[in-house]
């Protein structure tokens, strides 16, 4: 059986030397490695180095690198060689493969760096942050600004969609989080109350509970998830697509056009399904109360009518307010902020719901503390 | 060097749903050619060259590579034939989140056994072939569109095809970056023996590269003219040809263009 392996054999003739190549030289196979070569080859130097091709059975780039390869060495080191004796194909390429030389300079050394630069590099990257995130709040402050003088540059059109994509479009899921949660306060409520036989106050517990925390901040967490990640993603795109520079370059300012018309709709949709959460939780407690506890529907919201005063749902809707503002900027800024490539609208996402939520939880434990010192 | 496949359509009709995009198109591209498929925007130039390349299925019709059904065979063997193409696109379509090297390196990881290094010295062949000598640790996106494109010529002969398809290798590009890709073209057909599809509507290219070709029209919905683009140009009635070769001006007057 012939050997259809890429072989050479090395062979002194009387200008030099001749290397013989035979069997298949294809990337899809083992190939030899100009490093298998013996150093005492090219010492002391031959005058020059040609080929015999004769037994070549079929070659592609497996062969090239290790012409390109044995090429450089010979200029290195002066010996001439017959590129005549290689195939035609062989021999235009390999005059393609030297026809650019390498510019100095491009070549990139990945370089591990100093723990010292890379603090450096990082303070200097969190300033930078800071600055844009600046920038970004005053323009969206002079935007509203301009909107409430009635001067802002949108389409009614884009407010009135983004207003129907975090709005009714996330009723679904709203209900079925703030119900559940709802029955979880209820239940785990329950366990601890009718060790004391006060199981009625399970409505105060939840009624106080959805109103004044988890309406609005279960419903913050699903916008930031559903709607800051959606608004990072979009801009994002329009980013990489160069479309956000189509507006600068109009001067119509990407802030007005794209995040007001975002910040509108989170701001008035917000509150709206914080209502809407504070019920369908309250609901999930009834529920729970009713077929655990024994307490009618009647007697709960009784309950609830006493000892819940509209002041907290009022405290609730107002923080779903400012949850809308966080989450719609954070959404917006990290989008507008995202690089040209599509892993950088992948990390502008993920950072954006970070981002949100990191705010809201702080945001929620200033208000907190707020209400505490005014006494609300 | 592997025996180059041809490739041919047969009776193939391109729709998306309903809307019937081309019909009737039949044509063989030989081995070792230069095919442009040209046309007017909108006729469904990039549709059937996505027929070619097995990324969509023909309404109606075969695609035949090297004689086999590429859409009635199994998918292990369409993938088998595909692994065998290379295909530029239209603004490269290198992916951003790798380096160029990367870009190259993938095919060559996933369907050779090469050790790293010749990985390495196979990305640097091919890059310089496309003269980005040391562009290895460069991102798509800090490179120019003309660089990106050649980037993804190199990316598309990483395995040495049997057919290369190009989709408007000169749209974004300046005369001369232009001029010199096409003579890159010539020169990787000349040397590589492949055979290479291009979709066009740049004359210059069409009249440098081109061996044969076809002309679909929008209208028609299907191949209108068909042959060497120099004798079409020379021979052809169909004043839409002739229009569109000639960029609407008279046909030149007792000699070639």
């Amino acid at each position: 059986m012939p050997d259809h392996s890429s072989q050479y054999h090395i062979k002194t003739g009387t200008d030099g030397l001749e290397l013989e190549l035979s069997g298949h030289w294809s990337t899809r196979q083992a190939i030899p490695d100009v490093a298998s070569l013996p150093d005492t080859l090219f010492s002391p130097p031959p005058k020059q180095l040609s080929f015999d091709c004769t037994n070549l059975q079929s070659w592609d780039s497996g062969l090239m690198i290790f012409l390109v390869n044995l090429v450089r060495i010979c200029r290195e080191k002066n010996i001439k060689v017959v590129q005549e004796t290689l195939p035609e194909g062989a021999q235009k390429l390999l005059r393609l493969a030297f026809a650019v030389p390498e510019r100095q300079g491009t070549r990139r050394t990945i370089l591990g760096q100093p723990v010292l630069a890379k603090i450096g590099n990082i303070t200097i990257e969190a300033h930078r942050n800071w600055n844009d995130l600046l920038r970004f709040v005053g323009e969206t402050g002079l935007a509203i600004g301009s909107f409430l003088r009635g001067r802002a540059r949108f389409r009614g059109s884009d407010l009135f969609y983004q207003l129907e994509a975090a709005g009714p479009s996330a009723l679904f899921i709203v209900t079925l989080i703030s119900t559940l949660v709802g029955m979880i306060l209820a239940f785990v409520g329950a366990v601890q109350l009718r060790l004391f036989g006060a199981e009625i106050f399970i409505a105060n517990l939840v009624g106080l509970g959805m109103a004044r925390e988890m309406g609005a901040m279960m419903t913050a967490i699903i916008m930031a998830g559903r709607t800051g990640a959606a608004f990072a993603a979009q801009l994002g795109t329009m980013q990489v697509n160069e479309e956000i520079d189509a507006f600068k370059t109009m001067a119509i300012s990407p802030v007005e056009f794209l995040v007001l018309p975002r910040l509108l709709a989170l701001c008035i949709t917000m509150p709206l399904l914080c209502i809407y959460a504070d019920f369908m939780g309250i609901l999930g407690g009834a529920i729970v109360s009713a077929t655990m506890l024994d307490i009618s529907f009647y007697q709960y919201f009784q309950q609830i009518q006493g000892f819940v005063p509209l002041k907290h749902f009022l405290i609730g809707i107002i923080k779903s307010g400012i949850f809308g503002v966080l989450v719609a900027t954070a959404g917006c800024f990290r989008g507008l902020q995202c690089g040209r490539s599509a892993s950088a609208v992948g990390y502008a996402a993920t950072s954006a719901v970070v981002t949100s939520i990191v705010l809201i939880i702080v945001a929620d434990a200033l208000i907190t503390v707020i209400c505490q010192v005014i006494g609300v | 060097m592997e025996e180059t496949k041809q490739l041919s359509v047969r009776n193939l009709t391109m729709a998306y749903g309903e809307v019937v995009i081309q019909k009737d198109l039949n044509f063989t591209v030989e081995k070792g050619h230069i095919f442009v498929i040209m046309g007017g925007s909108g006729c469904g130039k990039s549709t059937l060259l996505r027929h070619m390349v097995g990324l969509m299925e023909p309404a109606r019709g075969d695609i035949l590579v090297g004689g086999v059904d590429l859409w009635k065979c199994s998918p292990a063997e369409r993938n088998q034939i595909i692994s065998h193409n290379g295909v530029l696109y239209q603004s490269g379509a290198l992916w951003s989140s790798l380096t160029l090297g990367e870009n190259i390196a993938l095919p060559l990881q996933e369907y050779t056994k090469l050790p790293g290094k010749q990985i390495d010295e196979l990305v640097s062949y091919k890059l310089a072939l496309v003269g980005l000598a040391g562009f290895e640790g460069h991102y798509p996106s800090e490179i120019s569109g003309g660089m990106r494109k050649r980037a993804g010529l190199a990316r598309a002969m990483a395995l040495d095809p049997d057919i290369l398809f190009f989709d408007e290798p000169s749209a974004g590009l300046d005369p001369i970056s232009s001029r010199l890709l096409d003579d890159l073209i010539l020169e990787l057909r000349d040397s590589l023996g492949s055979t290479i599809v291009i979709v066009t509507h740049e004359l210059a290219s069409i009249f440098s590269v081109g061996d044969d070709s076809i002309f679909l029209d929008p209208d028609a919905k299907t191949i209108i003219a068909s042959g060497p683009p120099k004798v079409l140009l020379e021979t052809s009635t169909d004043p839409r040809v002739i229009n569109f070769l000639t960029r609407s001006n008279q046909r030149p007057q007792g000699g070639t263009a």
